[in-house]
């Protein structure tokens, strides 16, 4: 497998990378309004379901089932998916999937694809590899959008713009569409969107999706999203690809009461998100007469080999964990390098590369203060802190380095001020629980949940007090 | 592509050597809640997104179409092909869906009227699956204003019972509210790709 497009080529370490995200007030208090406006609203959308703790501790279990029995879901879920008239492929790496994708797109003798926003054909750089092989993806996501005509990159799971405000988002506009957007009312920005795709909707023969879940045993995909042009893209053209990660899957349709669940409420912090879409295969007279499931390995296979780590691979992609952490909301997604930021980002991405003698990737581990914040609302209790001091270890060992020489210096810029530092820490801290010998004395919920000293994620101890000192000493 | 499909296979197998045991799913979550009036609460929530709820007798449902078409000024209204003759109201002419409509035709109507299959009353939902008195998909996507009947007796309390009575292998809308996006600062505005304006008749029973 050569170099892993989930991470930036040439991107700089994150401490570097980090130092100048703070340097940009204005990305920063961009930032700072979405991300504290999400918390209060994804906070309420939660507390209103009395079974919100029952419905995690089922998304757990259900993901963990699935990895598992991650072989024979897959098996099922091709067999499901071909028997309704679907054609399955398998892809080792970014550069199969591409490969793939391209070759499907030219047999259907078009020179443009309409996407709908998909996490999986940004970490294999698709528009690129399309581009390169003379195919044009039209990003379809008024967030995609703002990031291709800006010529920008994603900072953002969900909200892949969130860096940018109104106003620098009506100059984009502005500049790049033959309509001009009316105002920087987010209304008529929206309209202006709506403007410069309709055609493009209404004409594609192919489109290219990602998916939230695949269901196993029926073969059911389904996309979760707001605008519609999910929609577009999934029901008009005559041919839909779909890219989806191995680990999509749900066992069985009834699982999805609980994803259906957690995910809206978690992301954009609805009751529901305005549309879901579910097909199966091929409907006669209803949607893509044609439809392709690529099935991306792309360094999964290797995160599941990992035990600690493995557990990233229930994520549902739902950003709760980027809003809540004191670190991105000073950084910005950018500064990670990579198409996962923030916390997922931090024990994704490196795992992915799975090559910690890669500078960037194994810095990723140490853009956390290891507040916890990020576990507690994390829909499907991935234990964040814990995959973190455990791959802060391994590339610790990779390098035969101390770890405050990978990357404990980013924290000492990013909370450089005891104020800002203090902050950070009212989310819910680890570090607000240290005696002052530096040793874990007590942990909040969820650290009082971990029962075995094994899971308690106690940051290398050395390092951790070196910082603590110099930040709080 | 079997090649790498069997090393894709071959590299989860070895991943998982230590095959983790997994424990049974608890599934201690609600399957139903009491909730008190899902009619009057499915109203609620599915206005809570903007879109504007009408509830009236069943027997008054022509009547209620009759007048929301026209205070719009919709003149031109798609319909799947076995939408209930009742509802093809005058005033209106009525481009029924068989033979299909063509895209153009879709997008130079007013709007669409439909049914559903169900309704989630908590998360102010509606399920189109493509039965009765529904169409395909793109008949409620490229039309602007979508106009959507619900009898009381499709409506259930919570997300569990929904998908109970959904068949999962027809292809399944899900809508809640009129098309929106959250992406610029991200704060909800409607109004996007999808229809722009929502209009519910909860047909009483
Ligand atoms: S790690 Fe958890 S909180 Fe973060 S995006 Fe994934 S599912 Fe959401």
């Amino acid at each position: 497998m050569g170099s892993n497009p989930v991470t930036w080529l040439g991107s700089p370490v994150f401490p570097k990378a980090a130092k100048a995200a703070l340097a940009d007030t204005q990305l920063r208090r961009n930032l700072r309004k979405a991300t504290h406006t999400i918390r209060d609203k994804r906070a309420k959308a939660v507390a209103e379901l009395p079974d919100w703790e029952q419905l995690r501790r089922a998304g757990e279990a259900i993901k963990d089932d699935v990895l598992s029995n991650l072989d024979t879901y897959l098996e099922r879920i091709e067999a499901a998916v071909t028997a309704r008239g679907g054609i399955v492929h398998w892809a080792l790496d970014a550069h199969e999937a591409n490969e793939i994708v391209l070759r499907l797109a030219r047999e259907a003798g078009t020179d443009e694809v309409v996407k709908v926003k998909s996490m999986a054909t940004a970490e294999i750089g698709l528009n690129e590899a399309l581009e390169a092989g003379g195919i044009r993806a039209v990003e379809t996501d008024l967030a995609e959008l703002i990031v291709q005509l800006g010529n920008d990159r994603p900072s953002h799971i969900l909200v892949p713009a969130i860096h940018r405000n109104r106003s620098e988002i009506k100059e984009i506009f502005q500049r790049e569409m033959a309509e001009k957007p009316a105002s920087d009312e987010p209304r008529d920005l929206a309209e202006a969107a709506r403007r410069h795709l309709r055609r493009k909707f209404l004409l594609a023969r192919v489109a290219v999706s990602g998916a939230n879940f695949g269901v196993a045993d029926t073969g059911s995909i389904v996309v979760v999203e707001s605008e519609g042009n999910g929609r577009m893209c999934l029901t008009l053209p005559e041919v839909l690809i779909t890219v989806m990660g191995i680990e999509k899957l749900v066992p069985t349709w009834r699982d999805l009461e609980v994803f259906l669940q957690l995910l809206p409420r978690s992301s954009t912090a609805e009751r529901m998100n305005p549309y879901t879409s579910v097909w199966t295969g091929v409907t006669p007279g209803d949607g893509p007469q044609q439809f392709h499931l690529v099935l991306l390995d792309n360094g999964r296979t290797d995160a599941l080999a990992d035990r600690v780590g493995r557990q990233a691979l229930r994520c549902i992609r739902c950003s709760a964990c980027l809003n809540v952490c004191p670190v991105y909301e000073r950084t910005g997604g950018q500064a990670y390098g990579s198409v996962y930021p923030g916390p997922i980002g931090a024990i994704l991405s490196p795992q992915l590369v799975n090559d910690m003698h890669d500078k960037q990737a194994a810095s990723l581990p140490y853009a956390s203060s290891l507040c916890g914040a990020c576990y507690e609302v994390c829909p499907v209790r991935i234990n964040i802190p814990e995959v973190l001091v455990h791959l802060r270890a391994e590339a610790v060992e990779a390098k035969g380095r101390t770890p405050e020489s990978v990357g404990m210096a980013a924290l000492g810029w990013i909370f450089n001020d005891a104020r800002r530092y203090e902050n950070a820490q009212k989310v819910g801290s680890l570090a607000r629980h240290l005696a002052p010998s530096g040793r874990i004395s007590s942990l909040p919920w969820p650290g009082s949940k971990w029962t075995s000293a094994r899971d308690v994620p106690t940051p290398p101890a050395e390092s951790f007090r070196t910082w603590w000192r110099k930040n709080r000493g | 592509m079997a090649d790498t499909r069997s090393v894709v296979l071959g590299r989860i197998r070895r991943a998982l050597a230590d095959r983790p045991s997994v424990e049974a799913i608890p599934r201690d979550y609600d399957l139903s809640r009491p909730l008190g009036d899902l009619v009057e609460l499915a109203a609620e929530r599915i206005a809570d997104y903007r879109a504007e709820v009408h509830q009236v007798a069943s027997a008054d449902v022509p009547a209620k179409i009759a007048s929301l078409l026209a205070a719009r000024g919709a003149t031109r209204m798609v319909g799947p092909v076995d939408l209930p003759s009742s509802w093809r109201v005058d005033g209106a002419e009525w481009l029924i869906d068989s033979p299909s409509l063509s895209i153009d035709q879709l997008d130079g109507a007013d709007g669409v009227l439909t049914g559903c299959a169900v309704a989630i009353a908590e998360t102010g939902t509606l399920v189109l699956d493509g039965g009765e008195a529904q169409g395909r998909r793109a008949l409620t996507l490229v039309p602007d204003y979508h106009l959507c009947v619900v009898r009381t007796d499709q409506i259930v309390g919570i997300v569990p019972e929904a998908l109970a009575r959904l068949e999962p292998t027809r292809p399944l809308t899900f809508i809640s509210g009129p098309s929106a996006t959250s992406d610029i600062e991200l704060d909800r505005v409607e109004g996007v790709h999808g229809p722009r304006t929502l209009h519910v008749i909860i047909a009483v029973t």
